[in-house]
């Protein structure tokens, strides 16, 4: 029978460079989803009042961050921004930072959305027990809104988990990446080895996103069925 | 008489150049219950929601409790502890219990501690029937108990005046009866209140005045008995016909 190829992916380190691609890939994807998560609160927040130039700005940066492949950012900050700021980054923080950058301006339109869901006599009612913006907003719209918003929040979770599979572009060990030097290295004397490989990427995404997709369904529904009861 | 609580001065207000109030003037004294009646679109909601600053008005004067009322945000939010309001459409917060309903405002903004007004809430929620529903969600609740929470969450902040804007508008007919008599009750101890509402019945009882407004001026301004017997324009004559009490 001919050499298939799946014991090479136990073969020496490879499995454990997956294993470690697989943490850069979930370290990324995690660090990104709070930082983008909490800016996008804020901006989204930010983007309920009515304040014209700030709605303008904040408009235009999400327009960028969503119409703007990835990718592109991505390149933008790996060679641009080094060279005008001169500031060191690894790859990891580049990629840290774009993605970062993109999940706040999505959230910032989850958040947005969440919060102007909630009825206008709920902050008026807020307004007339006499508490102040700050008080409504911690007290009454966050609480209400955070549940809306979860089910687009965890949504965006598992593309921040797909998009992490550009760090190859950047030279960062990803799964991914990993997978390809795999693939490069032993491809020529194996051509099958090519199916493990990918098909090893394939469960270790489905892993990470196949529960938070069903996370999100489930809450969803169940949000539903609350509002109509 | 003793100097009016609320006093109401040429009050003027309008969306664009769509005039809702004209000439607004009136006076409120400790204790009283001024019931404000009027056709839909008359302004009675508009009126009632610039007395604690939820709408603007463009000209002239109030006065609280012998303060004028520079209407900026931090003067509401001062008055807003003093000047208790209840909607048509109960407003709870559905994220809290019952209990945490009526202990957000007294804790987070008059800053009172929660060891003290736990107990006074529970008290308050038992003196209308509703002793059990503490620990419940707003969601278990009908409308008519919905109602009563949000009237006794207002009365935690120790209003000096207490509006109340139409409040058993959108309750189901078997529910009113408690609310209303909850109102009563709070007449009877003296609170200062202004109804917005459509129970003739209930403002002919209760209340010490009648406001009419008809286009946005009051056009009669009187106790209720005179009001009800013989009303004082053939537009309020109309109105109560049309009620069909």
């Amino acid at each position: 029978m001919a050499h298939s190829g799946i014991d090479l992916l136990f073969q020496g380190q490879n499995f454990a460079r997956f294993l470690q691609g697989f943490g850069v890939t979930l370290r990324v994807a995690v660090i990104t989803l709070v930082i983008g998560g909490v800016l996008g609160v804020v901006l989204g927040a930010l983007r309920t009042l009515n304040n014209r130039p700030l709605q303008v700005i904040l408009r235009l940066y999400l327009e960028i961050f969503r119409i703007v492949p990835t990718v592109v950012l991505l390149f933008v900050v790996y060679y641009i921004v080094p060279q005008v700021f001169h500031l060191e980054m690894s790859g990891e923080m580049v990629a840290i930072v774009t993605f970062a950058l993109w999940t706040g301006a999505e959230m910032s339109d989850i958040v947005r959305g969440a919060l102007i869901a909630v009825p206008k006599h709920q902050v008026e009612s807020a307004q007339a027990l006499g508490l102040n913006r700050l008080q409504q907003f911690r007290y009454v719209l966050l609480p209400q809104a955070l549940p809306v918003a979860l089910p687009g929040t965890i949504n965006l979770a598992t593309r921040i988990i797909k998009t992490t599979s550009l760090l190859l572009m950047i030279s960062v060990m990803d799964i991914v990446n990993v997978g390809q030097t795999l693939v490069e290295a032993n491809g020529h004397k194996h051509p099958a080895f090519a199916f493990w490989v990918y098909g090893i990427m394939f469960i270790m995404y489905y892993i990470l996103c196949a529960p938070l997709s069903w996370w999100a369904k489930r809450i969803e529904k169940q949000r539903l069925e609350r509002s109509n009861g | 008489m003793a100097e009016a609580l609320l006093s109401v001065r040429h009050l003027e207000k309008a969306y664009q150049k769509n005039v809702i109030l004209k000439d607004i003037s009136f006076d409120v004294h400790k204790g009283e219950v001024v019931a404000l009646l009027g056709r839909s679109g008359s302004g009675k909601s508009t009126l009632i929601r610039t007395l604690n600053g939820l709408e603007p008005f463009q000209k002239g004067e109030l006065t609280f409790a012998g303060q004028t009322i520079v209407p900026n945000a931090a003067t509401w939010l001062q008055l807003r502890q003093k000047i208790g309001m209840v909607f048509q459409s109960y407003d709870l917060f559905p994220n809290l219990t019952v209990l945490d309903n009526i202990c957000l405002a007294p804790t987070k903004v008059a800053k009172r501690p929660r060891a003290q007004v736990a107990p006074e809430a529970k008290e308050l929620l038992a003196s209308v029937g509703l002793a059990e529903f503490a620990q419940r969600y707003p969601r278990q609740l009908s409308g008519g108990q919905k109602q009563r929470v949000a009237i006794v969450r207002a009365l935690a902040m120790h209003p000096e005046m207490m509006l109340f804007d139409e409040v058993t508008a959108s309750l189901d007919p078997e529910m009113v009866r408690g609310v209303l008599d909850m109102m009563v009750d709070l007449a009877k101890q003296d609170m200062t209140m202004i109804v917005v509402t459509h129970e003739m019945n209930f403002a002919r009882q209760v209340a010490d005045r009648i406001l009419f407004l008809d286009d946005g001026l009051i056009t009669a301004d009187t106790t209720a008995e005179a009001f009800f017997t013989a009303p004082p324009t053939a537009s309020a004559k109309e109105f109560l016909a049309s009620m069909n009490f």
